[in-house]
């Protein structure tokens, strides 16, 4: 069975420079690193680090994440648009993992 | 069904792991949050102001606190929001995430779901285009729940 | 959490004790500040319980087990393939087993059925341990996903049915084991709480749509989806009951009885609890 897609949510449409509301949810334990297993081992952590979002090649928000984030990481932010074009969004967890989809929007 | 009362136990010591841990480890400090902060502002006192972090006064449970940041800024390419620290000061990491800004963000304003040991204070720190640094508080009580519903 | 599960049985006094206080507990401080924090976390885009949604609906669709078939043909009540709808319309009886089930036990039946996967194996890993997500759990809850925003619809006139729904409701208010506890202990009383959980009374239109519309949902405190068929096993084991069997004649009983109590509200699964 294929990994379904992480949850994104870009209006499909928008006017040239106004600010939209992104939404972002993604599959992920984020392990911390914290617990310990049945034998009395720490499990060890791993979870998503880092999550970007681009448009059109361009940096539009990113973040660092450690631990303390909840467990199926979920985003909400802003991106300004004065163009058509597509939203990148890449989440790399602690093994090097990366996942990468993509979104677009039809600007006017 | 085959799940033990142990491992029973086992699972929600293990799901809120994150909790039951933490109450058998070190917490960070003030001084722990503290001290990112000045690594975060290159040593310089925040100024209140300019940044709203929104927190409930009360989480149900510790494994998912909403939290909004906002900073007041006009968003261009000379003067925005380069990045936010938030900390949290009772956890056994301070550390929860930093947001980073562009112009291209339009707003300078991110919302998450974090992870809270016991009742804190939430911190988020703002760090603008010009170097300048704001901060803002909130204290959350994390409460002993029920069952669930 | 000490309160849903004590970790040694010399807290059973303590439990008793605390749950003794629920008739008394009255809205106070603290729970407007409750309903603000659910309503922070009530954004349903940002519910995880539909990643598991979509993780159910590939495994629907992904040819699985020693018969290496799907489930798209699996008949949850509306016909061989209907997924859309049919949540809403269970439990009831099916003509093909001769027995009422509830979505777990059809779509466990449907598994060995059309899969080859033994109902046991199922049961078995029925409920996600951490690290070990459940298929069941990602299933049952794509299936509720697909009567979003339907009415629960439970006509119960087979004669089976009747007898599960008499057998449901004489098990809710039947008090027994080390706590002389029943279903109805904690789910018959308007305003209840556990510290700051609303206990919703079950024997009521109202309460009960509240908790049957909203499970199977997504638990914080497990960082996992729930179903109702595990709401049922934690209940038993909290009223210090012997395990209840996955599945088994007792569960689907109380799930029809308190799903006719809840009959006409809207489905809105997955949920998000504490």
């Amino acid at each position: 069975m294929a990994d379904p897609k992480p949850r994104i949510k870009v209006p499909k449409t928008a006017s040239k420079g106004e600010v939209v509301t992104i939404k972002t949810l993604i599959s992920h334990p984020m392990e911390s690193g914290q617990r310990k297993d049945s034998a009395g081992n720490v499990i060890p952590r791993e979870i998503i680090n880092k999550f970007t979002c681009e448009f059109n090649g361009q940096p539009v928000f990113g973040c660092d994440l450690d631990p303390a984030i909840s467990a199926n990481p979920y985003m909400e932010f802003t991106a300004k648009v004065e163009e058509s074009g597509t939203f990148t969004f890449s989440w790399t967890d602690d093994l090097g993992k990366v996942i990468t989809t993509e979104e677009k929007i039809e600007v006017s | 069904m085959t799940l033990t009362r142990r491992e029973a136990l086992a699972l929600t010591a293990g799901a809120a792991a994150f909790l039951a841990t933490a109450s058998r480890m070190a917490f960070a400090s003030a001084e722990d949050a503290e001290k990112a902060i000045s690594e975060f502002t290159g040593g310089a006192a925040p100024q209140s102001g300019k940044i709203t972090l929104t927190a409930p006064e009360i989480a149900e449970n510790g494994n998912s606190v909403p939290i909004s940041v906002s900073v007041d800024s006009p968003m261009t390419a000379d003067d925005h929001v380069a990045s936010v620290l938030v900390l949290a000061e009772g956890n056994p990491n301070p550390d929860v995430a930093t947001f980073h800004f562009t112009a291209l963000s339009g707003m300078a304003t991110a919302t998450t779901r974090i992870r809270l040991a016991r009742t804190q204070n939430v911190i988020a720190v703002a760090k603008m285009s010009d170097g300048s640094t704001y901060i803002d508080r909130k204290e959350v009580k994390v409460t002993i729940g029920g069952c669930g519903g | 959490m000490t309160q849903c599960r004590p970790s040694h049985p010399k807290r059973l006094g303590a439990v008793a004790g605390a749950l003794a206080l629920i008739a008394a507990a009255t809205t106070g401080s603290g729970a407007d500040e409750l309903e603000e924090y659910k309503r922070m976390l009530a954004d349903p885009f940002a519910n995880p319980g539909w990643l598991y949604a979509d993780e159910g609906e590939a495994l629907w669709n992904t040819p699985s087990g020693p018969k290496n078939a799907t489930l798209e043909q699996c008949d949850l009540g509306l016909g061989a393939g209907v997924v859309e709808g049919a949540y809403a319309q269970l439990p009831r009886y099916f003509a093909d087993v001769d027995r009422v089930m509830d979505v777990e036990t059809r779509i466990a039946w449907c598994r060995e059925e059309l899969q080859g996967i033994p109902f046991a194996e199922t049961a078995k890993s029925a409920f996600s341990k951490r690290g070990a997500k459940s298929q069941m759990e990602q299933l049952v809850v794509y299936v509720a996903s697909k009567s979003e925003g339907m009415p629960i619809t439970v006509p119960m006139t087979h004669e089976k049915e009747q007898e599960a729904l008499a057998l449901g409701e004489a098990l809710f208010y039947r008090r027994s084991s080390v706590l002389d506890y029943s279903c109805s202990t904690c789910h018959s009383i308007d305003g209840a709480r556990i510290r700051l959980q609303d206990l919703p009374n079950l024997t009521d239109h109202e309460g009960a749509a509240s908790a049957m519309t909203s499970w199977p949902t997504y638990r914080v405190s497990h960082e996992s989806v729930r179903t109702m068929q595990h709401r049922m096993w934690d209940c038993y084991w909290q009223m210090r009951m012997p395990d209840v069997a996955y599945g088994s004649d007792v569960t689907v009983a109380l799930i029809a009885y308190m799903t006719k109590v809840a009959e006409g509200a809207e489905m809105a699964s997955p949920g998000l609890k504490r």
